[in-house]
């Protein structure tokens, strides 16, 4: 190759399996590191490392093949990973591709889960530290910052975001549509197992303030209320205090049936005008079916979280081949732009960015 | 120019922003899966100083609070719905209350235009020359509005509740907003039309009292018994003795009734002596 490319090398979830992404992982400082080391092969201009769970990608700006083929092998040779092997789940992008695949790994098109927005972040916060770090010159300059503002347009034009994709959050997604807020919802959990607290967790981060943990072993209740910084309930008086609650979240391991409908009946009873939300995540139920049937009262078994977690995921599907066409469009007209100051010679270009030093590659 | 478009032209073309309004939100919706709600507010704002102007014209025609015939009264109270709106709107962001609010205004708005018997012949002047009577119609019409922002309410959480209900809560229903929020704007746009009300029923009250010749009794017990009916309705839903759908149920079909008790309006009311064409200023 004789004419500078804009690249992006690396590998993703696509391609690559978990195990080889283990091995391929790096964690920011690590990325910052290489980030450092790479910068001093020849006839590289510009640098930004990317790594997330997910993925592992190097955007640049090289004068030659060999500048990219050098950032692929000092890579395997720091993740002490065979070069063959690389090449086989190798990402290799250039030019308008590039610009395109970066719109669309910030869009969060490219995600596993597609949609998942915390992508942006990543890919911003990887941006920030090549440009702290003097890695980044006029091109990724403004390919990254228009590529940013693309996809707030993709996704704010679009449904790719719409909907929860994982039970736990669909169950909070649905307590927001019915409470509004969860600020001053009271939030019983019943069972201290890893499905309930990862609910309950998924509650606290959206903003719940009230607690409470039920299990009939009260010491891990208890145990766990402390870790959660929640209060804790007998398990026995979960029937006689149901009224207090908005949410229950019902996890545990019993057998049968843990909330009765007339025990529902007669909690409704006393606040007939306050919804209240039950979230049957056990198997056998914790709920008694009937329930259903109470005036204001909504039931949710792991069933019906399931399905709307699979038909949001399927929502956003169907929205990736318009939000593809529309990050397409966006990235030619960048591509357009950028074109030229990638094409041009290192010195008629603003400065080139020279790494302050080289570094051995197993530092 | 503009003093030379009547009045019917100015309601019309409300209508239109109305219609857009609606439109543009169930564009938004399938387009996009997300409100366009500033768009909507702007269309409702405009038709509602377009509706502002042909009730103006007509006002000035009549030389009183155009509430002479069918039209002028659905006019009023899809007036007086987007009044509120405009406010609550802003203070609250419930963006798909515009979706709705547009569309019941487009729908008062267009159907009294187009109903050809609800705006022909002489128009008579309602209300004597008693600004006690006015009052009393302007307040019970603009409750009138209030209580459509209740059924509106009410409709969006009969919506909301059965995708709840039946563990559909994605799509459009997802704009809307959380059964609570509903449940509470309903209660307090239903206190302040009952209240509106109240003071609407406390006027003609007193006139009945004095000069009970110029009162239609018909219609007083008619809109007394509207008020009953909401005092109740307010009464049962505050003791948490009706709530949920079969409050949202209620709200919807007293508005309903209400619309019912307008047509009373022209027919049961004593004749006054009649007064000058209103169509043209």
């Amino acid at each position: 190759m004789s004419t500078p490319r804009l690249f992006v090398v690396g590998a993703t979830h696509h391609l690559a399996p978990l195990a080889v992404r283990e091995r391929l992982s790096l964690d920011a400082a690590a990325a910052t590191a290489l980030q450092d080391h790479l910068a001093a092969l020849p006839g590289l201009r510009e640098l930004t490392v990317l790594g997330t769970c997910n993925r592992v990608e190097f955007y640049g700006v090289a004068e030659s093949a060999d500048a990219i083929e050098g950032i692929a092998a000092r890579f395997c040779e720091r993740q002490r990973f065979e070069a063959a092997d690389f090449a086989r789940v190798r990402l290799d992008l250039a030019d308008e591709a590039a610009v395109r695949h970066l719109l669309e790994v910030a869009a969060g098109l490219d995600s596993q889960i597609v949609g998942e927005t915390e992508i942006f972040g990543q890919v911003k916060a990887a941006y920030a530290a090549a440009q702290a770090a003097g890695r980044t010159g006029p091109v990724l300059n403004r390919v990254f910052q228009k590529c940013f503002q693309a996809a707030k347009h993709v996704r704010t034009h679009s449904a790719i975001t719409a909907g929860q994709v994982s039970v736990a959050n669909v169950a909070v997604e649905l307590a927001l549509s019915i409470f509004g807020g969860l600020e001053d919802a009271r939030i019983l959990l019943l069972g201290a197992g890893e499905v309930g607290e990862k609910t309950a967790r998924a509650f606290l981060s959206r903003g719940a303030a009230t607690l409470t943990v039920s299990s009939r072993s009260l010491e891990r209740a208890m145990e766990l209320a402390t870790a959660l910084g929640a209060s804790a309930l007998p398990f026995e008086a979960r029937e006689a205090h149901l009224a207090e609650f908005d949410i229950v979240v019902c996890a545990t391991a019993a057998p049968a049936a843990v909330l009765s409908c007339a025990a529902v009946a007669a909690a409704m009873h006393r606040r007939p005008a306050r919804p209240l939300f039950l979230i049957d995540q056990a198997l056998p139920r914790d709920v008694d079916p009937a329930v259903t049937d109470l005036e204001n009262v909504f039931l949710y078994n792991l069933d019906d979280l399931a399905q709307i977690a699979e038909r949001n995921r399927a929502a956003r599907e169907s929205e990736l081949a318009r939000c593809r066409a529309m990050a397409a469009e966006r990235a030619a007209a960048l591509w357009r732009a950028v074109a030229p100051q990638v094409t041009a010679a290192p010195g008629g270009a603003p400065a080139a960015v020279a790494a302050p030093e080289h570094r051995p590659a197993s530092a | 120019m503009l003093a030379a478009i009547t009045d019917r032209t100015w309601l019309w073309a409300a209508a239109g922003c109305y219609f857009s309004g609606c439109a543009l939100g169930v564009l938004a919706w399938r387009r996009l899966g997300r409100p366009a709600a500033g768009a909507t507010y702007g269309l409702i704002a405009i038709g509602y100083a377009l509706q502002l102007a042909g009730l103006t014209v007509r006002g000035r025609a009549v030389g009183g609070c155009p509430l002479g015939n069918q039209l002028e009264l659905w006019q009023f109270t899809a007036w007086s719905a987007t009044t509120l709106y405009l406010i609550v709107g802003v203070a609250f962001r419930h963006s798909v209350l515009g979706y709705f609010t547009a569309a019941l205004a487009a729908l008062l708005t267009a159907v009294s235009l187009a109903v050809p018997g609800w705006d022909a012949g002489p128009r008579l002047h309602v209300f004597g020359n008693n600004p006690w009577i006015e009052l009393h119609a302007a307040l019970a019409v603009f409750s009138y509005g209030v209580f459509g922002l209740v059924a509106l309410t009410s409709l969006m959480f009969l919506l909301r509740h059965r995708s709840l209900k039946t563990k559909d809560p994605g799509g459009g229903f997802a704009l809307l907003p959380s059964i609570r929020d509903l449940d509470q704007m309903g209660v307090r746009l239903l206190g302040t039309a009952t209240a509106i009300l109240t003071a609407a029923l406390a006027v003609i009250g007193l006139i009945f009292l004095r000069e009970p010749a110029t009162v239609s009794v018909a219609k007083f017990l008619a809109t007394s018994a509207l008020w009953l009916a909401y005092v109740v309705l307010l009464v049962l839903r505050l003791r948490g003795r009706l709530i949920a759908q079969r409050f949202a149920w209620a709200g919807a079909g007293l508005f309903l009734a209400a619309m019912l008790t307008l047509s009373l309006v022209n027919p049961s009311r004593p004749a006054p002596a009649p007064a000058a064409e209103a169509r043209q200023p």
